[in-house]
């Protein structure tokens, strides 16, 4: 009898989860059908820029600066026993323009501002100001969703890029300011060992990638939220957990795309 | 009643997924009038709302809005039948994240090209209507209830709709701002030649602004009339309804066992 509920429980959250899958497809269909007026009234999308990409700055700058410098201390550790302390440079942007800074600037991006749109998203429906739009004959996926989708989408890589320059001054204020490897094979090892298509343009390529999704599961999630003061506490804990496995499992696929190993 | 019918509701039943709230309800809404859509909480007031807004699709039976079936609409002909549409919601529903003057200018900058210069009078001119002109600058966190709702008025009549819809308007006022409310309605319902359904179980207020008045129950329409003919009548559901009284053809108590088994007593005798 147990086995049977076990197996009816077990089915029920398949069935739950592919319903799901196919609830966030459509809506992201939908954000693309209704993109129109995110770039024809830009403003919109300037706003939501702001509050979501302008407002993350700080945390992204410091949290890039301090990345920056625990790659130079580390690195600098492991390159020495080598010999090899003046690839410091090009272990550092490397590290920070492949992996650190688009996955650790997405993932800082969906707790700061991912949570953020999916409890805006989740309260505007609960106090029925998406069905009001709705009754004032204004598709609240075009005026609302669209524009945050767009603005998600533009910041996470301009952040990253941000994450990636902040973390690189922070491997050289360690590793030249303080620990004093040559300044010069420092930024000339960098420039040697960082290929603009296959490290930087992969780089944006992933970070892209992740505002896409990032944004995507906030937005989901606040207007799939119930309209309950626990239905939207929820959803902005499942927006950032959500987010942050896809970030990496995504990474990991994109990853072994683009760095096969040579 | 006189005049053509801007609402025709026919046979309307409507059920959230098996259990039924309205079983069959006729209702007409003559051009110009107010009309009051009573009942207890819960009994479908709101869901009748949503039925005319096209938020929901009768299961069987149609809602008519000036001669078009709403469920019948495409999604562009119900959005250009929401454009003469206004709607009051329960709980204001103001955009928190924008001014009073915002809220109220939202819908003109979406659905007209008007210049800026317009429809900053326009707004003076709504807020006005509702006696707030000064408050166009606060929020809607830094207003009362009453202010509040008055502004979602003003928001809801920015496009001097044709038919405009009132959830619940007096729910939470103080006596007041009810009275305000209500000859709000009664006002800008006569000035805009628009009709009006006020949804509401506030009795006594109604009675005052309206033309005639429906009650329902159980998810039929069990009575209807004027005013004159609600406080007169002596059908058990009105009297009970319109004075308040605590039981009736409405239970007070919800249905239950007997108490003496709840509580683990022995049957009294
Ligand atoms: N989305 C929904 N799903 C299921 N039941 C609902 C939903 N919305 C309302 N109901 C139920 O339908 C009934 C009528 O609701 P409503 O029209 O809001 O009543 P009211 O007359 O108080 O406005 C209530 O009993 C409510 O519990
Ligand atoms: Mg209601």
């Amino acid at each position: 009898m147990t086995i049977v509920e076990h197996l009816r429980s077990l089915g029920h959250r398949i069935v739950n989860a592919v319903w799901r899958i196919g609830y966030t497809s459509r809506f992201f269909l939908l954000i693309l059908l209704y993109s129109g007026i995110s770039f024809r009234r830009f403003h919109l999308t300037i706003k939501e820029l702001f509050s979501s990409g302008v407002m993350s700055l700080i945390i992204i700058l410091v949290a890039g600066l301090f990345v920056g410098m625990v790659l130079g201390l580390q690195g600098y550790e492991t390159l020495k026993r080598y010999g090899a302390e003046s690839a410091l440079g090009s272990l550092v942007a490397l590290s920070l323009v492949r992996e650190l800074g688009p996955v650790l600037a997405a993932l800082l991006f969906a707790s700061r501002a991912g949570s953020a749109m999916t409890a805006e998203i989740g309260l505007m429906k609960a106090t029925e100001q998406i069905s009001a739009m709705e009754m004032m004959a204004i598709n609240p996926i075009a005026r609302v969703v669209a524009p945050r989708f767009w603005a998600g989408v533009i910041s996470v890589p301009l952040l990253s890029a941000l994450f990636s320059a902040m973390g690189v001054f922070g491997g050289y204020v360690v590793g030249v300011v303080l620990i004093g490897v040559d300044q010069g094979s420092f930024w000339s090892q960098m420039q040697a060992g960082v290929d603009f298509q296959h490290d930087i343009v992969n780089g944006i390529i992933k970070s892209f990638v992740f505002g896409v999704a990032v944004t995507a599961i906030a937005l989901f999630e606040g207007y799939d939220a119930p309209p309950t003061a626990e239905g939207v506490s929820g959803a902005t804990t499942r927006t950032v957990v959500e987010s942050s496995l896809t970030i990496l499992f995504l990474d990991f696929i994109l990853t072994a795309f683009m760095f096969q190993g040579e | 009643m006189s005049s053509q019918a801007l609402v025709e509701i026919r046979d309307v039943n409507f059920a959230y997924d098996s259990r039924p709230i309205l079983k069959g309800v006729n209702l007409t809404f003559p051009k110009g009038k107010v009309i009051a859509v009573m009942g207890g909480s819960g009994c479908g007031k709101t869901t009748l709302l949503q039925l005319i807004g096209g938020a929901l699709r009768p299961s069987s039976g149609y809602v008519k809005v000036d001669g078009q079936v709403i469920h019948e609409l495409d999604h562009k002909g119900l959005y250009l039948m929401r454009r003469r549409m206004g709607m009051l919601f329960q709980f204001g529903a103001l955009f928190t994240d924008m001014s009073v003057y915002d809220n109220v200018a939202f819908q003109m900058r979406e659905h007209t090209d008007l210049p800026e210069e317009i429809i900053r009078d326009l707004v003076l001119m709504k807020l006005n209507a509702v006696g707030l002109r000064g408050s166009h600058h606060l929020m809607p966190a830094e207003l009362s209830g009453g202010m509040a709702r008055r502004v979602a008025l003003a928001r809801t009549v920015a496009l001097d709709p044709m038919l405009i819809m009132y959830d619940e308007p007096f729910a939470g006022l103080d006596p007041i701002s009810l009275t305000v409310v209500g000859n709000l309605i009664r006002r800008l319902n006569d000035a805009l030649g628009a009709t009006s359904v006020v949804v509401t179980h506030d009795v006594q207020e109604s009675l005052k602004i309206v033309d005639y008045i429906y009650f329902i129950a159980d998810g039929v329409v069990v009575a209807e009339g004027t005013p004159a003919e609600i406080s007169s009548s002596d059908k058990p559901f009105v009297h009970q309804f319109v004075h308040g009284e605590m039981d009736g053809p409405v239970p007070f108590h919800y249905p239950c066992g007997d108490y003496w088994q709840d509580l683990n007593l022995r049957p009294w005798r």
